[in-house]
């Protein structure tokens, strides 16, 4: 990173830090959505862009995050703070199992990515049937109060909650990839077989990846959970909810450390600005904002294969050139 | 001398294809040692074996009097073989510096360290003043050369080379034979090298085995083998002498 990375970055953090003071109800809910996706997205990216493990199922973990702390908060009364262990355990324990199948089996690329994808169906049909949690009908936390250690107080808390999550997922991936983990994730992910000749255990390193991940996208369950306050298996565990969480990756860039942050800062803005636009040209039919939101999302691909965030960076001279930093 | 590695009775086979079969010789402490012969004789295949990329189906390989057989290539690795491939694996989006990293990361807990032992391979390999280029950027030459360096940073006691002299040009052929002897001199490193290149094999190796279809007709001093009315036969080529 450059001087004028560290200047802009400083910036950018203290703008959103001071932003609650000044913005109204929408733009802190607007921008809340983009620091949660923003959040699961550097959490997928562990799996996808730094081991290369495609995975389409990341909602599983979302969604077992989410029920096992509301679970715990609507019988036992016990709070997040605790809850998120059990949500994180859980996450942890799915993810172990799927990665047992899937690199003891051999089941490598897109194979993986479908197995991934039956675990969250099988969770969302499964849940729907769990009495326990409100099966089809739904969880529901209990609203009112203000108690920051339990999650229960205003739209600004959770803002300064999920943008802390933002930081340390920030932080956390850098110095994974900086480790002895980390250049293990990235030479399997370049190339598995002349990874194990240096001496990488495949199986470990890949599932230490997965859980990982999934540990913290649990987390970002948990604050899904408590931020609205309802959860339906239908929802949460959906194929839709998945896509929604490689987005901002993929469009700011796999494998980049700012990728998934700037991703969520243009996909999240893009589909509220289509749906004002939409409904202020009048042409507010169903599915038009979809209809407009898949073409952006097209020519972002086609115009930046690599995501937004390499150009970006270079443009801004954010990287130095090269192969210093900009991963 | 002792041999630091030892395979015996090897054998392979591919859907009933015999790829190797009963290959059995040593590789004294300390030597080169060269395995030649014509294309499909199952040099690669008998380096795969050793390095545990597929268990053989009979035969077993001792390195430092240790069973290694079955072994997974990671397991290999630690064990203390080194190896290259035949068709160069970089880690293409990472740096130079970055591939060698994690081949020195095989036996050093710590980056900063790694680091260390990376320069030091890259600035023997003449790679230094390319550390900082991604990986798939480099020439063929260069690709070959960084991938002695990432098997070199692992220390290894034995090193496989599959044939990374071959598409080189004369002087980098000459300049890769000098680098491999001086490892071989200077820290007793022992290297089994499947190599085509005729004219490095003779000026590098103290003992050649020669296999033909998977299986090894004949093995003895280079100056012997070269004079080998069977070898000529089926893989130098009366010209070629």
């Amino acid at each position: 990173m450059t001087p004028r990375a560290l200047v802009l970055g400083g910036l950018l953090l203290a703008v959103l830090l001071v932003v609650p003071l000044f913005a109204d109800g929408y733009v802190l809910s607007v921008l809340t959505t983009v620091l949660w996706f923003a959040y699961v997205g550097q959490a997928w990216n562990v799996m996808m862009g730094f081991s290369g493990l495609l995975s389409l199922g990341h909602a599983l973990y979302v969604g077992l995050g989410a029920y096992a702390s509301a679970a715990l908060f609507v019988h036992f009364g016990i709070g997040p703070l605790v809850g998120l262990f059990a949500g994180i355990a859980l996450a942890v324990a799915a993810g172990a199992f799927i990665g047992f199948l899937g690199f003891r089996f051999g089941v490598r690329g897109v194979h993986f990515a479908l197995l991934t994808i039956a675990f969250a169906e099988v969770a969302r049909i499964g849940f729907d049937h769990i009495g326990w949690v409100g099966g089809s009908g739904g969880l529901f936390l209990p609203v009112g109060g203000s108690n920051p250690l339990n999650l229960r107080g205003s739209p600004t808390l959770f803002y300064y909650v999920i943008l802390a999550l933002v930081l340390l997922a920030l932080v956390l991936a850098k110095r994974l990839l900086h480790s002895r983990l980390g250049y293990q994730w990235l030479a399997i992910r370049e190339d598995a077989e002349a990874a194990e000749a240096v001496g990488i255990d495949l199986f470990r390193a890949r599932i230490k990846a997965v859980v990982v991940s999934a540990a913290l996208t649990a987390l970002g369950g948990v604050f899904q959970a408590f931020y609205f306050n309802n959860l339906f298996p239908e929802q949460v565990f959906s194929m839709g909810r998945s896509i929604e969480i490689i987005l901002p990756a993929i469009v700011g860039g796999v494998g980049t450390l700012f990728g998934p942050i700037l991703g969520a800062f243009i996909l999240t803005p893009l589909g509220e600005a289509l749906t004002s636009a939409v409904g202020a040209l009048g042409v507010d039919m169903p599915g038009m904002k979809q209809l407009f939101y898949g073409a952006a999302l097209v020519l972002i691909i086609v115009f930046r294969p690599d995501g937004v965030w390499p150009w970006l960076a270079r443009r801004l001279r954010l990287v130095r050139a090269p192969g210093e930093g900009g991963r | 001398m002792s041999a630091l590695l030892d395979v015996e009775g090897l054998s392979k086979r591919f859907r009933g294809l015999r790829a190797v079969s009963d290959v059995s010789f040593a590789v004294p402490q300390g030597s080169i040692v060269a395995l030649i012969g014509p294309n499909g004789a199952g040099k690669t295949t008998t380096f795969n074996l050793i390095a545990g990329v597929f268990p053989p189906d009979g035969g077993r390989v001792h390195l430092d009097g240790k069973p290694i057989t079955g072994m997974k290539p990671h397991q290999v690795c630690a064990a203390g073989i080194g190896r290259t491939f035949q068709i160069v694996k970089p880690f293409g989006e990472l740096t130079v510096e970055e591939n060698v990293i994690i081949g020195a990361l095989a036996r050093e807990r710590a980056v900063e360290a790694a680091r260390r032992i990376a320069r030091e391979v890259l600035e023997r390999l003449g790679l230094a003043d390319q550390a900082y280029r991604p990986a798939r950027s480099l020439t063929l030459p260069d690709r070959k050369r960084l991938e002695v360096a990432r098997a070199l940073a692992t220390r290894p006691t034995l090193l496989l080379l599959d044939e990374v002299l071959a598409g080189l040009r004369p002087t980098e052929v000459d300049r890769m034979v000098e680098v491999l002897r001086g490892l071989n001199r200077a820290e007793g490193l022992t290297i089994l090298m499947i190599e085509h290149v005729m004219r490095a094999v003779m000026a590098l190796s103290d003992h050649v085995v020669v296999l033909d279809h998977g299986e090894k007709i004949a093995e003895g001093t280079p100056a012997a083998i070269a004079a080998d009315p069977r070898v000529i036969e089926s893989y130098l080529g009366a010209e070629s002498l």
